[in-house]
């Protein structure tokens, strides 16, 4: 039977959300870990509020990097070990596809809900209201890029045994131009500038990843499942 | 002519070629070293504004480009091997990674031992110093990938794909390291200008290019040997090149 591309992504995306929600205690791991990272910066240096001020920006990004990391790790993994992932390969359906709901799906539920839950840390951190919004979009941009980078890193480990510590290990350092992007608008809006330069840069990547990763990320996984 | 090129890049006619260029390449690489290293640190003009201490550039630029151009060719090697599925190309991208961040390092502590005298601290987050830190994970992915597969060729062809996806991802990163400094702040270190050197300075300094560059090939060409040797060591021609 021949399914057609957009239902290929509906049904893929739709499958990989229900399994997300069936799991709320996974779901919620990456967002407490984004929490409780941000928590040891002021613990560890200074509760002083304009200290944290100047840091927020930094901290916010290297704490949202490294909780949506911990989480890339199972994007193939539970699918590899119960042969899903074999079957999918086989299904005849671009692998490129099924790559790009896959990560889609688990954008939505770590690095958008750490969107979603990033006001609430900021406010911790003494970032004025008004550049929420600045650092949101940036927040998104920047995650959404890095599960491409992601996909790429959890194909090449799909099927080692310490694939995790590997997995930043070479997803970090592509990773950078984001965390410097992202924290600089971030930092921007916190100074009430103009953040568009950056946002236009984190966009960008954005595009770029967007095109080619999932290509580079499926033919990883035809290589690791091969 | 792709039969004629495939048999070329048939292990045991690498092997012998590489075997045969070796050895000219290390001695001529020491030629251009031990004449660049005698005329830049010791008859080179000292610089009128570092003194002698500039003549670690000898040591410490032809690392720093060799850092970057054994990624890239690590990435064309990864690719030949990946896209035509020649092993030789995996066996030179296999040879090639660890000298490749041997020379990151080089540059790195040379560049570091450097900093100390003109800026007067070891490490400063400048824009170079950082790209090239980068570059150096880089290259402790790709290897410690390579290394993680216990099947040799999938473990090939996954670290030949990291190579080329992060071949794609260092100019970003070079140039985003670049603006996130100059956003923060002025370049506030010395700039070497390369072309208003004179000709007493640059004759070493090209010849240490030169050298560096003969060096590594030939370094390159003794590895891609034992690579071959290690990865061939099934084949009837390897058992009777070890006998002899």
């Amino acid at each position: 039977m021949s399914v057609g591309a957009v239902s290929v992504l509906r049904l893929v995306l739709r499958r990989e959300l229900t399994l997300s929600f069936r799991r709320p205690g996974q779901l919620l791991q990456p967002l407490v870990f984004f929490l409780i990272v941000t928590t040891l910066f002021p613990l560890g240096l200074s509760p002083q509020l304009s200290l944290l001020r100047d840091m927020a920006p930094g901290v916010l990004w290297a704490a949202a990097l490294l909780a949506s990391l911990l989480s890339m790790d199972g994007l193939f993994k539970g699918d590899s070990e119960d042969g899903t992932l074999e079957q999918l390969v086989l299904s005849g359906q671009s692998l490129t596809l099924i790559v790009i709901a896959k990560t889609l799906a688990h954008w939505l539920v770590s690095g958008a809900a750490l969107v979603v839950v990033s006001p609430i840390v900021a406010t911790t951190l003494a970032v004025p209201v008004e550049a929420f919004p600045i650092m949101m979009l940036s927040l998104g941009l920047g995650t959404l890029t890095l599960s491409w980078l992601g996909a790429i890193g959890a194909g090449l480990t799909v099927g080692l045994r310490r694939g995790s510590v590997l997995l930043s290990l070479i997803v970090l350092p592509l990773a950078m131009p984001l965390l410097i992007f992202g924290a600089n608008a971030t930092d921007r809006a916190i100074g009430g500038e103009s953040a568009a330069g950056a946002l236009y840069f984190l966009a960008a990547l954005c595009v770029f990843t967007t095109t080619l990763a999932p290509i580079a990320a499926s033919v990883a996984l035809r290589i690791t499942l091969e | 002519m792709w039969t004629w090129f495939y048999r070329l890049a048939s292990p045991p006619s690498v092997y012998r070629v590489a075997g045969v260029f070796a050895p000219w390449l290390l001695l001529s690489a020491a030629v251009f070293i031990v004449y660049g290293i005698i005329d830049g640190l010791a008859f080179a003009p000292p610089d009128y504004q570092q003194g002698d201490a500039f003549r670690i550039i000898y040591v410490h630029a032809p690392a720093g480009w060799l850092s970057m151009f054994a990624y890239t060719l690590m990435a064309i090697a990864g690719a030949v091997g990946l896209i035509w599925r020649i092993k030789m190309g995996h066996a030179v991208a296999a040879a090639v990674a660890p000298v490749g961040a041997s020379f990151t390092v080089l540059g790195l502590v040379t560049g570091s031992l450097w900093g100390r005298p003109m800026w007067g601290t070891y490490w400063a987050w400048d824009p170079r110093l950082t790209s090239e830190l980068i570059l150096l994970f880089l290259y402790v992915g790709v290897i410690s990938l390579r290394a993680a597969f216990e099947d040799p060729n999938r473990g090939d062809r996954a670290a030949a794909l990291l190579a080329i996806v992060g071949v794609v991802n260092v100019p970003i990163i070079h140039y985003s390291v670049q603006w996130w400094n100059s956003l923060h702040q002025g370049a506030t270190v010395a700039k070497f200008a390369k072309p208003s050197m004179p000709g007493s300075m640059l004759w070493p300094l090209l010849a240490m290019f030169m050298g560096y560059m003969l060096f590594f090939f030939g370094v390159l060409c003794m590895r891609v040997c034992a690579e071959i040797l290690n990865r061939e060591r099934q084949a009837s021609w390897v058992r009777e090149v070890v006998r002899a």
